[in-house]
């Protein structure tokens, strides 16, 4: 686990960027709020009692928590503790698996996603998704990019700008400026990871969900991806899965700990979770006695 | 790996290996011995009819319309005909536009029912039924697709003995093969693909139009045009919807309900005649017909490999 120094971690990477911001758009957030603290930022998504079935087993056990906006939320835990399966249902990729069932609330800016009236289809263009394995469209990197832009109808104005500058917060122009025709499959694994993520941002959404987007890739890529991740919230809240909990003490300003059995174990500010969690199982996770 | 240290304890049972060595050789006798068969007997046929066809197959075998009387194939002969040379010329255009035909309605028919049972059809107990009759489907012999076209399309739907009622009843023969191939290729869209488009804000027909569609391609047209270099070869079931045996001018192109005749039923016709040297002019029919289904693999192999966008 990296020093933090103590202090909340939180100022260097959203509070520098905010300043003079505050309520002049709905992202604000006001100077006085306590860093790092519970109310530092708005509720961007909330989580109220969610049960998630898969036929008769049930994946997620009444999770309830608010996820605070242009901020970095981890969620971490074991294998099969539930944190992927939390994670799809924001943007309602469970709806794709056919035995899924999601009981109880999850609201985006207190709207329930799964009233009745919510296009799981609108949702995730506000909502967009990076994967575990990265996974390009067999196009080119240009297309890649524009793919949100296109089957969501944003590509009446300046397509090439929005792909570049989606591709330069992705850290990825310089690396493939001279080859946007080639495919980007072509790439390395590393790249073709912040492909996706240049993907996900190119349509503008509002949070971002990564399901351990490293986990596939080498050291260096990693950190990265690390890098990018912090200077997304900037811009955007990000939720992203990881069993690295290393990695979640590098990025993230709050961390959620699932354990077996899709309970929510624990749910506070990154330094408070690794540093004196509350919770006896979520210190011995956290301390590697099991997962 | 050498074996420097003690090699007492180490037992070098070499008799057991070498029978299971010779085991492995005999089996491999076996295979090879299998593959040859089949492609010796192939060759075998493709010499005698090419030896067969030799010095009948000319241009004008392609270009003119059949004669009755076997002089008139004979090159020799051409110089002093009073009709013109015999071919089969009518019997090509015939046989082409039916496959044309044929490809329309089964592109349509079978690529629509596989992305539906693929992509939309839920997974319950109704659509395994309908995979499973699909597939048996692809198993019933020709000659019944031909009695069904003539019952459904000759005399229900009357669209009498015409190219319309052979391409329909082709299509329903190689439509089975079509969808379950079809499907296949779908399948073997990785889920990946379209898990990456509908998190993009993709709507499920845009996922499939812009992301499935474009991977399956190639296997799917790949399936088509095999089914239908299978279709291009069929007798029996044109047979039982009229095609005529000999036509002595190709078929309308504008009018699809007009008879028709296939280069099968010609080769068929000219085989069944007695005297010795219509047997040289069917080796010509069968060698064009041959190469137009080789070509017709051909395509299919080079749409493969030039629209993989993986390769």
């Amino acid at each position: 686990m990296t020093a933090n120094g103590g202090g909340p971690r939180t100022v260097s990477t959203s509070e520098s960027s905010r300043s003079g911001s505050e309520f002049e758009s709905d992202r604000s957030v006001s100077d006085e709020a306590p860093l790092g603290g519970p109310d530092a930022s708005e509720t961007i998504l909330e989580s109220r009692d969610l049960d998630v079935f898969y036929g008769d087993e049930q994946a997620l056990q009444s999770i309830s928590m608010e996820i605070p906006e242009q901020q970095v939320t981890a969620l971490i835990g074991p294998s099969g503790c539930g944190k992927s399966t939390f994670l799809r249902s924001i943007n309602r990729m469970n709806d794709l698996i056919d035995v899924a069932r999601v009981e109880g609330d999850l609201r985006f800016h207190g709207k329930n996603v799964y009233d009745e009236d919510v296009d799981p289809v609108a949702l995730r263009r506000k909502i967009g998704m990076v994967f575990q394995k990265p996974n390009p469209f067999p196009k080119s990197i240009f297309e890649n990019v524009a793919y949100g832009l296109r089957v969501q109808g944003k590509d009446d104005g300046d397509v090439e700008g929005k792909v570049r500058t989606a591709l330069e917060r992705a850290a990825l122009l310089d690396e493939v400026e001279d080859q946007l025709d080639s495919s980007g499959l072509d790439l390395s694994g590393g790249q073709q990871q912040r492909l996706c993520i240049a993907r996900a941002i190119a349509p503008d959404p509002e949070v971002i969900l990564m399901d351990e987007p490293a986990s596939a890739l080498d050291p260096v890529a990693t950190s990265k991806i690390e890098d990018l991740v912090e200077e997304l919230a900037e811009e955007y809240t990000v939720v992203i899965v990881t069993h690295n909990m290393q990695q979640a003490a590098r990025i993230s300003d709050k961390t959620a700990v699932f354990l077996t059995g899709g309970r929510l174990v624990e749910f506070d500010n990154t330094n408070k979770i690794f540093e004196n969690p509350e919770n006896e199982r979520v210190e011995d996770y956290i301390t590697g006695k099991f997962g | 790996m050498s074996t420097e240290t003690d090699t007492t304890d180490f037992e070098f049972d070499e008799s057991a290996v070498r029978r299971k060595r010779r085991l492995g050789k005999a089996f491999l006798g076996l295979c090879v011995a299998a593959t040859m068969v089949g492609i010796v007997a192939l060759v075998a046929l493709l010499v005698d009819v090419i030896v067969e066809a030799w010095g009948w197959l000319t241009w004008e075998f392609l270009t003119y319309p059949p004669s009755q009387v076997v002089e008139h194939y004979n090159p020799a002969n051409y110089g002093d005909l009073p009709t013109g040379p015999g071919g089969m010329y009518p019997m090509i255009v015939g046989s082409i536009y039916l496959i044309v035909m044929t490809a329309v309605f089964t592109l349509v028919l079978g690529v629509g029912a596989a992305i539906y049972l693929e992509e939309y059809a839920p997974d319950n107990t109704l659509t395994r039924f309908i995979e499973a009759n699909i597939t048996n489907l692809a198993g019933v012999p020709s000659i019944v697709y031909g009695l069904l076209g003539l019952a459904v399309f000759v005399r229900a739907l009357q669209t009498g003995q015409s190219l319309i009622a052979g391409a329909l009843t082709l299509t329903l023969l190689i439509l089975p093969i079509v969808i379950v191939s079809s499907q296949e290729s779908l399948r073997a869209v990785p889920d990946s693909m379209r898990q990456a488009s509908y998190g993009a804000g993709a709507t499920k027909w845009q996922t499939i139009r812009n992301v499935v569609l474009p991977e399956a391609i190639p296997g799917i047209m790949t399936g088509i045009i095999l089914a239908l270099s299978r279709a291009i070869g069929e007798t029996a079931p044109i047979l039982m919807v009229g095609a005529a045996t000999t036509m002595f001018a190709p078929p309308q192109l504008t009018d699809p309900t007009g008879p028709f005749g296939a280069m099968p039923m010609q080769i068929f016709e000219w085989a069944k005649l007695p005297e010795d040297e219509f047997q040289h002019v069917a080796a010509a029919g069968i060698v064009v017909l041959l190469t137009i289904l080789l070509l017709m693999n051909a395509v299919a192999i080079y749409i493969r490999n030039r629209y993989d966008p993986r390769s």
